[in-house]
């Protein structure tokens, strides 16, 4: 065993004990489990949605665009700076709601407010659907980052697999108090790491950060704004509008928003988290580095910059340190993301098929959908392939069709009713299958359409017809609603 | 919804509305090429807002605990 794997073996055992610790002194319950008691205050909740955008996408993907696609990498922090904005308004109201319908889950919230299980299986379906590629992102990014870091002592499949051995046992045991305690090792560590290589990369090859991006303006002056087309303004800014929509859609982000202690925690959370974007720049800055430094690599693999770089820097026990933190930055979001979607389809589905089941069976069903989410997405990891890529692609623009259907139900009295938000999420949903699948673009019917028009994110196409085919349908079936369950709920809205 | 929220808009509109004009290199900024500076100086303004936004919020007033 080489220096690195010992140290990022030291940093995964450190991680597995603080994860079966977290549990220490909690009676555990379904709400214990899945939102900690509700009782997470700000610090906590800082390091878990913080957690939920430090992920191993971050670490090799925020690098990898910069180096393979440039300026267009800047719409990762983008978007995820104004989703905080944005949250400060929207994410009391669902932490309101949710606290007082005792609600621990995202379908179990869309259950409620739109008193129909059908959405509740739906959203949960929907949301597994877009946990699923991104978990395998997490073990996957796992395992290259282990090997590589290791120096190939370890195979990116054997370190998948230990991965997520440990991350399954953990989450568990411990549910998202584990998640919680191995987030305050991992934020640290990649502070540390991001900061210290953003700094010393340019000022090592460059003689500071300036120098290094006149030196890639010299040479590529394209990688440092966007393009005409393609990557270009539209969709940058469709694709920042779309992510920001869909970032606390996401379930394990709404699960987290669910375990705060209070709205007032949500909200001086959203003043901070801005700031800690700016760690991302650092990540830029070491993928700007990278293109002139080890030029050449092809595809996905200027995922492997941001290591590669590293290996050719610095020493074996420094690469163990980064390696440790990268394999952080893959547990603890995976953790949580198997907590969503294993407590969604618990609470959507068994509580539904067996609706006597007590907590301490409905925490054994959590359980065992929590390994077999696992089996299914190390499965996955290691077979690969091309519905990956995908599912991935897909994940945002498929989550964000629920944005409709969760912004009507803010308001006291909802303007639509379950049959249309079901058919437009169907609707936005197959349109975003059909897109990607097919590779069709708005060009594909309309060739002289300007590029303009033509690079808008599919998704945000698909939302709109969403919202359209949302209001019709509500519109005709009005009268069906309103001899149901819903009637007060919709006298007024149909009045005016 | 009370007026000190429409604040929220403004990281939104200031950062993509004027986007077209911030998408070149130079000046650099704080050693950054322009639109990473762009990027950058929303990222402290929309920290800034929402700290305005917070402190004016008559909802942050009294008790948290309902």
């Amino acid at each position: 065993m080489n220096i690195s794997l010992f140290i990022i073996a030291i940093f995964l055992v450190l991680a597995l004990y603080l994860g079966i610790k977290a549990r220490k002194g909690k009676d555990m319950d379904m709400e214990q489990f899945a939102v900690g008691g509700r009782g997470f205050g700000t610090f906590f909740i800082f390091l878990l949605i913080a957690g939920e955008i430090y992920t191993t996408f971050t670490f090799l993907g925020g690098s990898g665009w910069a180096y393979s696609k440039g300026a267009a990498a800047y719409y990762v922090p983008a978007y995820i700076f104004l989703a905080y904005v944005l949250s400060y308004w929207l994410v009391p109201k669902i932490w309101r709601y949710s606290k007082q319908h005792s609600i621990i889950s995202q379908p179990d919230y869309f259950a409620s407010k739109y008193s129909s299980r059908s959405m509740g299986m739906l959203v949960a379906v929907l949301g597994s659907l877009a946990l699923v590629p991104y978990i395998v992102i997490q073990l996957k990014g796992l395992g290259i980052i282990v090997s590589e870091a290791s120096y190939g002592a370890i195979s990116p499949v054997a370190a998948s697999i230990i991965g997520a051995i440990v991350v399954t046992t953990y989450v568990m045991i411990s549910g998202i108090h584990g998640s919680a305690w191995t987030a305050i090792l991992k934020d640290f560590m990649i502070l540390v790491v991001v900061i210290f290589l953003g700094i010393y990369i340019p000022f090592h090859y460059f003689g500071g950060i300036q120098p290094m991006f006149e030196t890639v303006q010299s040479a590529k002056p394209e990688m440092l704004i966007l393009a005409d087309q393609g990557l270009s303004q539209s969709w940058f800014i469709s694709t920042v509008l779309l992510n920001a929509l869909g970032f606390y859609l996401l379930p394990q982000t709404f699960m987290v928003v669910l375990s705060s202690n209070g709205e007032r925690t949500l909200r001086k959370n959203a003043i901070a988290l801005p700031l800690y974007t700016l760690l991302l720049l650092f990540v830029f800055f070491i993928g700007f580095a990278a293109i002139m430094e080890i030029p050449g690599l092809q595809g996905a693999d200027g995922d492997l910059s941001l290591l590669r770089l590293a290996i050719q820097t610095f020493d074996p026990w420094v690469i163990g340190l980064i390696g440790a933190a990268g394999l952080l930055t893959a547990l603890v979001p995976a953790s949580v993301m198997l907590m969503a979607a294993s407590v969604g389809l618990t609470n959507s589905f068994y509580k539904v098929l067996v609706p006597a089941a007590n907590e301490k069976q409905q925490l054994i069903v959590s359980r065992l959908i929590i390994i077999g989410i696992s089996i299914i997405a190390l499965i996955v990891t290691v077979t690969g392939g091309e519905a990956l890529a995908i599912l991935n692609i897909m994940s945002y623009s498929l989550i964000t069709q629920l944005a409709p259907a969760l912004f009507c139900s803010l308001p006291k009295s909802n303007i639509i009713n379950k049959y249309g938000a079901i058919a437009g999420i169907f609707a936005g949903v197959l349109i975003v299958l059909y897109a990607t699948i097919s590779g069709v673009k708005i060009a594909t019917f309309l060739p002289n359409i300007p590029h303009v028009i033509n690079d808008i994110s599919t998704g945000v196409i698909a939302l709109l017809i969403n919202i359209i085919v949302t209001f019709i349908v509500s519109g005709l079936t009005k009268n069906i609603t309103i001899h149901g369950k819903q009637m007060n709920n919709m006298n007024k809205s149909n009045i005016s | 919804m009370n007026a000190i929220k429409l604040l929220l808009w403004v990281p939104f509109i200031g950062f993509l509305v004027f986007l077209p004009y911030a998408n070149k290199i130079e000046p650099y900024i704080l050693g950054m090429p322009f639109l990473l500076f762009w990027v950058a100086f929303w990222m402290v303004m929309a920290s800034v807002i929402l700290m305005i936004v917070y402190k004016f919020d008559p909802d942050n007033k009294g008790s948290d605990l309902e």
